[in-house]
């Protein structure tokens, strides 16, 4: 039998019987049973089974149940996307010096990561025009959450409203949501009109008791925000928190945050970096130095070592559940480093023209795609009449699910909304795939037509 | 043990090359289709070439230490070897798709989530298990929320989760998190949570203990049964941190011996990479009274045999945007798959074998025994810190250092089941290399490692955390 087959215990540990014996002698036990030192009234004596499988049958098995999948072109986003991601990134990312590592408590071994994450930090900060990025919060939706929990931290006046965007995904309302309860803050959202904030309707909700605004840019629904500067000034106004929700890729062509007077900077920075990969994420954590002292998550720095040579080193860790406990800024500890590193890699790749042309391949193909659609009778694309980045609202005369499971029908996944709009995302990794969705969109129209 | 990490050293300018602040950075101009006013004037970044780019990330993974370069023996933190075959599985396009499909047309995905989370459920002694918490803090928050929910749910809201004073640092953080005050107990002689101190501290206001077990000095709650008591008995609940569930492996169900809630640290016991601090995953398994508070959506398995996600009737709603962080615990559930009931028996009984091994080695006293997995070693006179850069010179890398602190310059080591004899003996050679070194000798350490020791109190008073900020500071003096 292959030395590789588990039939004798884990195939990963090194242990042969000659020095399991030297070793239990050192120990001064003649049993590895002795050691387990527990009552033995709480002794398990089932079994989980489960089979033990060799590295081929696992890689087959697990794959043959992947497989079960449906094989569907995706036009799908709503807070997670696809980009091409270059070769250089999984090969180098999977350098296990990187990958097997952990947190960098032993700075001196690990400046290789601490200067990567200082890059992910530096290239972010240089998109969102604030002086901190943190290394990490695992997705958007918790981001936004820590991003609460800061503001009702740091301002000056109490208060405990927090205002969001009447349509801020559910899923994000509903992890802040977890992360308001803990901190006794209170969510209300203010309206939007045409896929835009309703500056009046959020001037009108707005108070002294308002510990942060929360907007973003590209909404939820695709629509860039054209009163960024305003919902900032609003904030202002109420000595608010605001809190801008965005895209690394958008960053590098719309309005800087820090110039409509964001304090905070949250959302996914894992759409560099990351494929499709069923929701993981990279909760992008940007603020004013102000907070230094009072933001979540680590952060890599640069110091000295003993020769005067330039190091780095994680910065501020009495901020942290590892020393403060109970008095830390927040519990996170294993975070998203990986996917940084990933985010500086493809971010690096790019350089600044390769992500300026990125964005406008999301700003261009989604305007062309619309105007394909609303040339279809039935649609009317898209639905809001403003810009759009990676995706857009559309609505349909016919049911909306019906048109989307006749699209699913001929390969085709999209988002169904309510009952008579979709939503369409296309980046550069389905663009190729437009012509037959439009085609495909045309069919589904037409046998409506035929239904009646 | 002869070591020496890479360094690529620019003399004129005592720093270390690569470094991109000093590249070229390259301004673009903004032009896109959109009108002015929406969008900003330009970027500056880094432009550089891919050869350029490989060189660079290559180098700088030669500054720094993972698992493979050797023993990790970082407590708490189960520095397992990361099998490569499950990086291919997680790489499979078949898994890496959009998060909001259909159920039907997912199903390869559902069906792997419901396993694994039956897996879990047969590990943990649990009855049911949500795969959703990204890290083992956010599954303790989870857990927490979900004890605050069912209290609530009872008309019986309660105040106060009570840890040990040795309890992992995201315990009472998370209790914070969720709104909850801290009652920290001291621990006993035995370095274990004092029954008395804890039976004193239940109340109608307790609404949970978050102890993990063993505890973190490696040592078994001898008490577990009457810990639970005394909770259960003032209607509190009992949460398991999984942070060491490598050493009751099979042995021992934290379902079976008073646990209500429990988590999972998938990365640690189920050895996916920690990737220099994560992604991690940190499934939450329950009690069946508990179920329907799990967070939302969860898998069920349909009377067709098919897979579906639901809304449990209670549910706390989410704690991740999506379903949680799928490529770990994809990878996590090859692992469990390949290794089958035998190797994860012996996967817990490998480790306890090193960890006592390990110490039967060493030339620190370790205060409390018996322990499983990991044991908490005191550097004694010398500092933690002195120590663990020294053991850096020596081919190893150090344990976790000055915590918990019921033992004086804590050495909190977990070296695993993947060391061999050989290398848990190289490993005891760094520790009492450190051992029996001179102050001056610690104080100069480490001499091998891409930097020296590291000046942490300039890198808090000065925070340099960009490019933008190197050598721009004004050095104001840290509040702390």
């Amino acid at each position: 039998m292959s030395q590789h087959h588990t039939a004798h215990g884990t195939p990963y540990a090194p242990h042969d019987p000659e020095a399991t014996a030297e070793m239990l002698d050192a120990i001064g036990v003649d049993d590895v049973e002795e050691l387990f030192a527990f009552p033995e009234e709480l002794t398990y004596d089932g079994s989980f089974d489960i089979d033990a499988h060799t590295e081929r049958e696992t890689k087959a098995d697990v794959g043959d149940m992947l497989a079960q999948n449906d094989d569907l072109v995706e036009f799908l986003g709503r807070g997670h996307y696809d980009h091409y991601v270059p070769s250089l990134v999984d090969h180098l990312s999977g350098r296990s010096e990187f990958l097997t590592s952990y947190t960098q408590y032993q700075a001196e071994a690990s400046q290789g990561f601490l200067q990567v994450l200082f890059e992910y930090q530096s290239i972010l900060s240089e998109l969102t025009g604030l002086e901190i990025v943190n290394c990490s919060i695992y997705d958007a939706a918790t981001a936004l959450g820590e991003a609460a929990t800061l503001s009702s931290r740091v301002r000056s006046v109490s208060g405990d409203r927090i205002l969001i965007p009447e349509l801020t995904d559910d899923r994000h309302r509903s992890v802040l949501e977890n992360y308001a309860d803990g901190a006794d803050l209170t969510i209300e959202e203010f309206a939007y009109e045409d896929g835009n904030a309703d500056l009046d309707a959020l001037a009108a909700a707005a108070g002294e008791d308002v510990s942060m605004i929360y907007a973003t840019s590209p909404t939820i629904r695709g629509t860039l925000e054209e009163n960024l500067s305003d919902i900032g000034d609003i904030a202002d106004d109420h000595d608010a928190l605001f809190c801008l929700g965005t895209d690394p890729i958008a960053l590098s062509v719309i309005e800087e945050p820090a110039s409509v007077g964001a304090d905070i900077v949250v959302g996914d920075a894992s759409v560099l970096g990351m494929p499709a990969s069923y929701g993981l994420g990279l909760g992008l954590f940007s603020t004013r130095e102000d907070f230094l002292r009072q933001i979540p998550g680590r952060l890599s720095g640069i110091t000295e070592d003993a020769d005067g040579n330039r190091a780095y080193a994680m910065v501020l860790q009495t901020r942290e559940q590892h020393i403060r406990r109970e008095r830390a800024t927040s519990n996170i500890c294993t975070n998203a480093a990986w996917v940084a590193l990933r985010t500086a890699m493809h971010a690096s790749m790019l350089g600044p023209s390769g992500l300026m042309e990125l964005a406008k391949t999301c700003i261009d193909e989604p305007a062309e795609l619309a105007a394909e659609l609303d040339a279809i009778p039935g649609i009317d694309a898209p639905a809001h009449d403003r810009h759009h980045f990676r995706e857009f609202v559309l609505e349909t005369e016919r049911d909306a699910q019906a048109v989307a499971d006749g699209l699913q029908d001929r390969g085709f996944a999209v988002h169904v909304l309510d009952d008579h709009e979709l939503q369409v995302c296309v980046t550069d990794t389905n663009a190729e795939h437009t012509d037959d969705l439009v085609t495909a969109f045309e069919d589904v129209a037409a046998l409506e037509e035929v239904a009646q | 043990m002869k070591f020496q990490q890479a360094t690529y050293e620019d003399d004129a300018n005592d720093r270390y090359e690569p470094h991109l602040a000093e590249k070229d950075q390259t301004t673009v101009e903004t032009d896109t289709s959109l009108p002015d006013e929406l969008t900003r004037d330009e970027i500056e970044l880094p432009e550089l070439s891919e050869p350029e780019l490989a060189r660079h990330f290559t180098r700088l993974s030669q500054m720094n230490w993972g698992v493979e370069n050797g023993p990790y023996p970082l407590g708490s933190c189960t520095m397992k070897y990361n099998p490569k075959f499950t990086e291919e599985i997680a790489a499979d396009p078949a898994g890496a798709i959009h998060p909001q499909r259909p159920d039907e047309t997912v199903q390869g995905t559902l069906a792997i989530m419901h396993t694994l989370q039956d897996y879990l459920a047969r590990i943990g002694g649990m009855d049911a298990v949500t795969l959703q918490p990204p890290s083992g803090a956010a599954g303790e928050f989870t857990g927490i929320s979900i004890a605050k929910a069912y209290h609530r749910a009872n008309d019986d809201p309660r105040s106060e989760v009570i840890v040990p004073d040795t309890a992992h640092g995201t315990n009472p953080a998370t209790a914070t998190m969720a709104g909850y005050d801290v009652v920290e107990i001291e621990s006993n002689d035995k370095g274990q949570m004092d029954l008395d101190a804890v039976r004193a501290a239940c109340s109608e206001e307790t609404a949970a203990l978050m102890l993990t077990n063993p505890n973190t000095v490696g040592v078994f709650e001898e008490n577990i049964t009457e810990l639970a008591e005394a909770v259960h008995d003032v209607g509190g609940l009992m949460y398991y941190d999984g942070a060491n569930l490598n050493a009751l492996m099979g042995r021992v169900r934290p379902g079976d011996i008073g646990y209500d809630i429990m988590h999972y640290n998938v990365h640690k016991t189920f050895a996916t990479p920690h990737g220099g601090g994560g992604p991690g995953a940190g499934p939450v398994g329950v009690k069946e009274e508990l179920r329907e508070f799990l967070p939302n959506p969860h898998v069920r398995e349909t009377e067709e045999g098919d897979y579906e996600f639901y809304e449990p009737a209670q549910t706390i709603g989410k704690v991740h945007g999506h379903h949680g962080n799928w490529p770990v615990l994809l990878k996590s559930f090859a692992y469990i798959y390949r290794l089958g009931d035998e190797g994860l028996l012996d996967m817990g009984e490998k480790a306890i074998l090193n960890a006592n091994y390990l110490a039967s080695q060493i030339d620190f006293e370790i205060p409390y025994e018996p322990f499983f997995h990991e044991f908490v070693a005191s550097a004694g006179e010398h500092h933690a810190t002195d120590v663990a850069k020294m053991m850096l010179d020596n081919g190893v890398h150090a344990p976790t250092t000055a915590w918990p602190e019921i033992v004086p310059q804590a050495l909190m080591t977990e070296p695993t089941e993947i060391e061999s004899k050989d290398s848990l003996d190289t490993l005891a050679a760094g520790f009492n290399a450190a051992a029996h070194a001179s102050d001056e000798e610690l104080h100069e350490a480490p001499t091998s490692t891409s930097a020296r020791r590291v000046d942490q109190t300039d890198a808090d008073r000065n925070p340099q955390l960009t490019w933008d900020a190197i050598d721009q500071s004004a050095g104001e003096p840290a509040d702390d």
